[in-house]
């Protein structure tokens, strides 16, 4: 009895997160995009982070920064070199403290921090996020769903209803999927504005997808190596445990009796 | 040294001779890992060396971690990033940490449990049991202080409230709080001072750890049934125990493995599960977060921190009757802290002369609502303060003291106790039947 | 390994009585399996511990930097950083490079150390002024740009340009010159100053490591 209730107790302590907890807002709505990179074995899309790039560096790069990501690291979205070179100097102007000026950007600096609206960085914001935090609060969903955040990122941009309101010399635009309903950021985005190069469609929910996928690669570069690791060690320790388990069978064979209960 | 009558170590050769008469270091460690052990022990008591293994996971970890932090306001959550993005495996070694402190309370809350249930912590294994406790809010101080040095929100704002709690004591309170921060709210010198104390409290720790295995060494296991091994004679305590290596290591690192499968799994494929969002917004003194929610190991007692507001009469009876010194805030500060001491007595207020809960019908119902009441309490201290939560919160936050308080030192004494097995070998072969090689002494 | 218990525990004695060869075979196999993959765990988790310690990407980066010379005048030198030690870019001009030219007629045989230390060649280059100089870009005499580390070969000072008795350089610590083509001529350095692995990306943008 006490076993079975245990091992159940584990098992709800073990899906308990106490972010999960966060409630978020009863009306929110975030839809469940269907990323390429979920689940253990998923991977980047490529084309898509190189559009999400694309739509951050036209789009938002005029309010939002990125300052916790090395230009250098663009290289992993498939770009040669020279490209990185060229994306870096051709995008951004960085400050040099040694030249005590501005210079452009080369592949070892970052992407430059934007205060200049107070916009928040965008580094991390898929991580920053949650979009799914039920039921009753216990995160269960995450496990199904995942995190939430780069789904949160794509269902905002693509949750404008085109109210807006005014509120203390602000105007505030109607939003489905950000709390409280009301965000003060404009609708950024409209149908067809960035043209990609690969011919993708660029109606507003395609960017919106595309730019997520891009912010959930900028928050976790390394989230390929990071699931690689983890899969061999899931199988190098599986097995470590199958060994185990007939060496201590073996061992205790000579101490255990046919059971008589 | 007392203990188990068992076999020690000979020094043979010259050499061995010429070591042990200088330093019984051998001995030491012979007898430390020969200890007899209860033969009878159950998948229960693997958590132990779980807790051994999180301990030296954390510190290892975070020694490297160490290397590229950098404790400062300014810079403390970009060289977090840093690690992360550019560190070799950093980002590995860095989801490793955060998840260790996971699984160090999974075990931890297990390892506690198991001794609540079949009395670990009574006599004559209350030093074991204290020390256990004082282990406890030790990892509780030091997780608290590693949750702050990535400087998000949440640590930010969660250093800001925790501390707060010491701003309750009465007349003290605020110059207390002032030092604890080294100035009038979290800043600088607070981070500082917390990595310093978090690279130390595990050091701490593990010379408590020592002293923990070294007090029940000198009592002995307690095993599933409660019956202690027969002392009488050296056959006798063989009858019952087995030696700890290779049994038992064998046994418990097994169960470390399967465990370690589950926890890769966690870090490799969804390692911010456990964590909060909020903590990924760098530190923000200006904007207080929505929901300011600890870790979820926390949240037991912070719900019954938080329980205790001024509409209880039992708050407005303790201020009333102290002249309003004890007020709600202070009187939740002494609730949480009140319901860990209440855990570390019970091996004075448990009256029950049998050990193990298996042998108690009555007590095992009530220790199943304490584990329901526990997880209740966790969810409860991640929900907002309102109704109806504040009202659950209060009734969970009240059957834990009358566990304690009430429930253990009543059920000594109307409980009428099932019959207990002589000993562990009878036990042990009631489950397991006789081995073959006592059922055949000839061979 | 685990017979060696005391026969009182009970396993020594039932494993030895039931050892038969084939399964005291199999027995040993699995520990040895299973302490082999112990092993390997253990060494598998203690690389990352090491590794951790390597320079980090960021450092990586760094180890090759771009540097543009569209600047630097004929007659002078720029000075960069790269790997933590300063690199002297210097643009000879026509009167500078006849003259290291004039110096290279005694042969590398007169000189302290006859090695180029060019990492751009071979280790056992001699070490004339064309071993020395860079490629020169399109439309600019040979010999030209001269690129070399500037720590003297000695005790790593930073060595002077425009100074010493060979019009090159010249170390103030202990006073060692360099000539024109950075090579030790007088004083205790031992060795040339080291040219660094460099190339030519466009006709005003050096690439150096």
């Amino acid at each position: 009895m006490f076993k079975k209730l245990a091992i159940g107790a584990a098992f709800a302590l073990a899906l308990t997160p106490a972010a999960s907890f966060a409630a978020g807002g009863g009306d929110q709505h975030i839809e469940d995009f269907d990323f390429s990179f979920e689940g253990p074995f998923g991977t980047w899309d490529q084309n898509q982070l190189q559009r999400g790039l694309q739509v951050y560096t036209e789009v938002c790069a005029a309010c939002h920064g990125l300052q916790y990501v090395p230009l250098r690291d663009l290289e992993a979205l498939g770009y040669s070199e020279e490209e990185v070179i060229a994306y870096a100097a051709d995008n951004f102007e960085v400050f040099d403290p040694e030249l005590d000026d501005f210079r452009p950007a080369i592949p070892t600096d970052h992407f430059p921090a934007n205060n200049g609206v107070g916009a928040p960085d965008l580094s991390l914001m898929a991580k920053a996020r949650a979009g799914f935090h039920g039921p009753y609060g216990l995160g269960i969903n995450q496990l199904f769903k995942g995190m939430g955040g780069a789904e949160y990122i794509a269902s905002l941009l693509d949750g404008y209803t085109g109210e807006e309101k005014e509120e203390a010399g602000t105007i505030l635009y109607e939003n489905k999927a950000f709390p409280g309903g009301w965000i003060s950021m404009a609708p950024p985005m409209s149908d067809d504005q960035v043209e990609f190069a690969d011919g993708h469609p660029a109606t507003v929910e395609a960017m919106s997808e595309d730019i997520a996928a891009f912010l959930m690669w900028t928050a976790e570069p390394k989230m390929m190596e990071r699931k690689y690791s983890g899969f061999v060690g899931v199988i190098f320790l599986s097995v470590l445990s199958v060994l185990l388990y007939l060496v201590n069978k073996r061992l205790w064979a000579g101490v255990k009796g046919k059971k008589t209960v | 040294m007392s203990g188990i009558p068992h076999d020690h170590y000979e020094p043979k050769t010259n050499g061995e001779k010429w070591l042990n008469s200088r330093l019984p270091i051998v001995g030491l460690i012979y007898d430390t890992i020969m200890i007899p052990t209860p033969k009878n022990l159950n998948w229960w008591w693997i958590w132990g060396i779980v807790l051994a293994f999180c301990l030296a996971l954390q510190i290892i970890t975070g020694i490297v971690l160490v290397m590229h932090y950098t404790p400062h306001v300014d810079l403390a959550f970009a060289s977090i990033e840093h690690i992360m993005r550019n560190v070799n495996g950093g980002y590995f070694i860095r989801y490793l940490h955060m998840n260790g402190a996971s699984l160090f309370f999974v075990a931890v809350y297990i390892h506690m449990f198991r001794g609540l249930y079949y009395g670990s912590y009574k006599a004559p294994r209350e030093i074991t049991w204290i020390i256990g406790m004082l282990i406890y809010l030790m990892m509780m101080g030091t997780a608290f202080m590693g949750y702050v040095l990535p400087w998000g929100q949440m640590s930010f704002w969660g250093a800001t409230v925790i501390t707060g709690l010491f701003g309750a004591i009465p007349f003290v309170g605020e110059a207390i709080q002032t030092w604890l921060l080294g100035g009038p709210a979290v800043d600088n010198a607070t981070l500082n001072r917390f990595f310093s104390l978090h690279y130390l409290l595990p050091f701490v720790i593990a010379a408590l750890v020592i002293v923990h295995i070294w007090a029940f060494h000198t009592t002995g296991n307690n095993n599933p049934t409660g019956v202690e091994v027969r002392r009488t004679s050296k056959a006798d305590a063989e009858k019952d125990t087995l030696p700890f290596w290779p049994y038992f290591v064998i046994k418990d690192l097994f169960a470390l493995a399967v465990i370690l499968v589950v926890f890769w799994a966690v870090v490799g494929f969804m390692p911010n599960y456990l964590g909060h969002p909020d903590n990924y917004i760098e530190a923000n003194p200006l904007v207080t977060p929505a929901h300011i929610v600890p870790e979820w190991y926390f949240l037991p007692f912070y719900a019954i921190l938080r329980a205790f507001t001024g509409e209880v009469w039992v708050v407005q009876f303790a201020s009333f009757i102290t002249g309003g010194i004890i007020d709600a805030k202070f009187f939740g500060v002494l609730a949480m802290f009140g319901a860990i001491l209440a855990m570390a007595l019970a091996p004075w207020l448990d009256t029950s002369t049998v050990r193990s809960g298996k042998y108690r019908p009555m007590f095992k119902w009530w220790f199943y609502l304490l584990i329901i009441d526990f997880f209740a309490l966790m969810w409860l201290g991640a929900m907002p303060a309102e109704e109806p939560y504040a009202t659950f919160s209060l009734i969970a936050s009240a059957y834990w003291f009358a566990y304690f308080l009430v429930i253990l030192p009543i059920l000594g004494v109307i409980e009428k106790p099932l019959p207990q097995p002589e000993t562990i070998e009878e036990d042990f072969n009631a489950h397991y039947g006789k081995a073959d090689a006592e059922a055949t002494p000839a061979e | 390994m685990f017979a060696r218990y005391p026969p009182g525990a009970g396993i020594g004695e039932n494993l030895v009585s039931h050892a038969e060869d084939h399964e005291g075979t199999r027995r040993d196999f699995l520990y040895y399996v299973a302490g082999g993959a112990g092993v390997v765990a253990t060494g598998a988790a203690v690389w990352p511990l090491i590794n951790q310690m390597n320079p980090s990407a960021d450092v990586q980066a760094l180890s090759s930097i771009r540097v543009d010379v569209s600047g630097v005048e004929p007659g002078t030198q720029l000075t960069v950083k790269w790997l933590g030690k300063p690199v002297f870019v210097r643009h000879r001009t026509g009167a500078e490079i006849q003259e290291a030219q004039e110096q290279d007629a005694e042969g590398v045989g007169a000189l302290p150390d006859p090695l180029a230390r060019n990492f751009n060649l071979s280790a056992d280059a001699p070490a004339t002024d064309a071993n020395r100089v860079m490629p020169s870009p399109e439309g600019e005499a040979p010999g030209a740009w001269i690129v070399q580390m500037g720590v003297c070969t000695h005790l790593g000072c930073v060595p002077l340009g425009d100074a010493g008795d060979f019009g090159g350089w010249f170390c103030p610590c202990h006073g060692s010159h360099y000539d024109l083509a950075g090579r030790i001529r007088k004083g205790p350095a031992p060795e040339n100053l080291p040219v660094p692995p460099a190339e030519w990306v466009d006709n005003s943008t050096i690439k150096l490591g």
